[in-house]
């Protein structure tokens, strides 16, 4: 149990990266558009988070640095898929390929580089609490960030109405532009924001969980957090459930690699691709279910009549 | 001003032949802006870095090395996407393919006969659509999302791979290197002519590309993907299985991307490291949709692709620039082609926003 609770914050960090990029995802495909190029977008907002830090002297400079080029990064994909009408599928594989590409460029020499690590800001008063307070209250910033986002994007989801007009876009465009709703600026700005939280989360990356710049650092986490979107049923609470447990699972193979167990560390490191293949496998076999959370409109091109 | 869009009548087969020339323009104009911005000058590094290799025997048979994994891949990934199978872990079933392919000669070394290298290159292809069928089986009888799955398996195919090397297969005397033993004479895919370079797997490439063709427009198998492709509904109406055609799809270019795998280990790089592949899997994507899903037309993507991979090396020794800069040229070539393909369907008209106000204050 103490065990469990010394892995419990490192589980958090684990899981932040993971949160916030599956929460902006989540508002992209609530509109009806699925955006592949998590991964890519995430690891754009990685390396311009850690170039910002390097050059300003601040974390938090770096951090807004992230933010931006993701949203930047992902009005590629909006351009294409929204204006142009492109198969979003193949647009955003090549927004990933693309990011990969860009980002092992343009961070060829912060390679060895030592990062700006983000430091912890225990909130005053709350982080004394015993045990509760070292764990819930000592993080960074983009920690309470991917919190209080989880909070703001259900309220924006379930409580508002340009919530309700965002999913009944993604439920069902031709109604929902029949009815004066700005189909394509909606989700435009859905996009962006998606591109937003993805490239704080990269910015969590090289700031915060390791940091430091290596390529490829994202190492697929941007497509488990398309895979979470889909366990999650598009409802943003289980996003959050969902990231913690993936963030478990890999902070355990981590441990289970220190304690060895003879089992190869190779073996260990695919369980979280393993699980999400599974997990995957679990949720979507109830087609029903499936069904009636997926946007009805999720993928599909827009085009409007005049 | 704002763009507007407006679906044409009929598709233009002008634009359909046009687009992937104009992509490919695009690219070539935002690679010398991306090489300006870079401090280096344009022109000759453009020159270094699409025509260069293309100047001498020994990058020529470089070229056939890279291209033939891409457009094998690529023509399986074809028949993938024309029926709608978002297949997008080859990479993982080229691993695959390879690592199967591998058992004889790594474990059975001394064994010679003329059927081994056809026993070879059959295995490697059981092993890609074996792997390829862990995704196609979670799609059609658990539902689950193919392209995460795919992708997801990659991941697990690169770390399989990294055990084998350093694991049980790692060669003793090998100082301890990541490494199998070398291929024997017997197990190694010879060259096209003597004392050139290229393998045989340029060659399989483009005879699976022919092959592929022809069952795409010839026979009622290509109909049949091309219609589950079009409208799964139409096509459960003609008699059409579109589980089955996951199965059909998958165990595909499965095989196709396991033949690229075991091709390339026994041709070229002749036994297993760590990494095998520079990315050959992903960049195959592009190839299949800058050929428009016609294997034919893949032949040519691959070899422009292919040339990116030269291009990128080359740009590495002439110009010092990193070897990244072709996964940058391959990522903006393909935004250009699928940007480029809405001309086929729609007409693009710059409006001005004047007018258009005006047109909402009419109504």
């Amino acid at each position: 149990m103490n065990l469990f609770l010394a892995m419990l914050p490192t589980i958090m960090t684990a899981a932040t990266p993971l949160l916030l990029a599956a929460v902006g995802e989540l508002v992209v495909e609530r509109s009806g558009v699925l955006n592949l190029g998590v991964e890519g977008m995430m690891i754009i907002g990685a390396v311009t988070a850690f170039a910002g830090a390097q050059a300003t002297g601040s974390p938090y400079a770096g951090m807004v640095c992230g933010i931006l080029a993701g949203a930047a990064f992902s009005l590629l994909f909006g351009f294409l898929t929204l204006t142009l009408v492109a198969n979003q599928v193949a647009t955003g594989l090549s927004l990933t390929i693309l990011g990969l590409g860009l980002s092992g460029m343009i961070g060829d020499s912060f390679v060895g580089t030592p990062g700006i690590q983000m430091g912890a800001l225990p909130i005053p008063g709350l982080a004394e609490i015993p045990v509760v307070g070292p764990i819930l209250f000592s993080h960074d910033l983009i920690f309470y960030l991917s919190i209080l986002l989880v909070i703001a994007v259900h309220w924006f989801l379930f409580r508002t109405r340009t919530g309700l007009e965002l999913r009944s876009i993604g439920d069902n465009h031709d109604s929902a532009h029949a009815l004066g709703m700005g189909v394509i600026r909606v989700r435009y700005l859905a996009v962006m924001f998606g591109g937003a939280c993805a490239g704080l989360a990269g910015a969590q990356l090289s700031l915060v969980y390791t940091p430091q710049w290596t390529e490829n650092m994202t190492a697929g986490r941007g497509w488990i957090a398309l895979a979470l979107v889909v366990f999650a049923s598009w409802r943003p609470v289980w996003v959050l459930v969902g990231a913690y447990l993936f963030g478990a699972v890999s902070i355990g193979q981590f441990n289970a690699q220190a304690f060895g167990f003879g089992i190869p560390s190779q073996f260990l490191s695919s369980m979280p691709y393993l699980a999400t293949v599974v997990v995957l496998v679990l949720i979507s076999r109830n087609r029903r279910l499936t069904l009636m959370n997926t946007p009805a409109c999720l993928g599909k091109p827009f085009v409007p009549d005049r | 001003m704002r763009l507007e869009i407006e679906r044409r009548a009929t598709r233009s087969s002008l634009y359909a032949a046009l687009s992937p020339f104009i992509a490919l323009a695009l690219t070539v104009v935002a690679g010398g802006i991306m090489f300006a911005a870079l401090g280096k000058d344009p022109f000759s590094a453009l020159y270094s870095f699409f025509i260069a290799p293309l100047t001498s025997a020994w990058s020529l048979n470089q070229l056939a090395i890279k291209s033939a994994p891409l457009i094998l891949i690529a023509v399986g990934l074809s028949v993938c996407f024309s029926s709608r199978n978002w297949n997008i872990g080859a990479e993982g079933q080229f691993i695959a393919g390879a690592l199967m392919g591998s058992i004889l000669p790594v474990m059975a070394p001394d064994w010679t006969s003329p059927l081994l290298l056809p026993i070879i290159l059959v295995l490697g292809m059981v092993g890609g659509a074996l792997y390829a069928a862990i995704p196609a089986i979670l799609k059609a009888e658990f539902n689950a999302n193919e392209i995460l799955s795919s992708l997801m398996l990659v991941y697990v195919a690169q770390l399989f791979l990294d055990w084998t090397v350093r694991g049980p297969w790692r060669d003793p005397q090998g100082f301890n290197f990541p490494q199998t033993i070398q291929f024997s004479d017997s197990a190694t895919l010879p060259p096209i002519y003597a004392g050139g370079a290229a393998h045989w797997g340029f060659v399989f490439a483009l005879v699976a590309a022919v092959v592929t063709w022809f069952m795409l427009r010839r026979t009622l198998k290509g109909f049949e993907i091309r219609v589950l492709g079009e409208s799964s509904r139409a096509g459960r109406f003609a008699g059409f299985s579109s589980r089955r055609m996951v199965y059909f799809s998958f165990l595909f270019s499965g095989a196709l991307a396991g033949l690229a795998g075991i091709c390339e280990v026994s041709g070229a790089i002749n036994q297993l490291q760590p990494v095998i592949s520079p990315g050959y899997g992903f960049t195959a994507i592009i190839v299949a949709f800058l050929g428009r899903l016609n294997p034919l037309s893949i032949v040519v993507a691959g070899l422009v692709l292919g040339l990116t991979y030269l291009g990128g090396e080359a740009a590495q020794i002439t110009i010092g620039l990193s070897e990244k800069v072709a996964r940058v040229f391959q990522g903006f070539l393909l935004f250009f082609v699928l940007g480029c393909d809405t001309l086929i369907l729609y007409r693009i008209r710059l409006v001005s926003s004047r007018r258009a106000s005006g047109e909402e204050a009419a109504q």
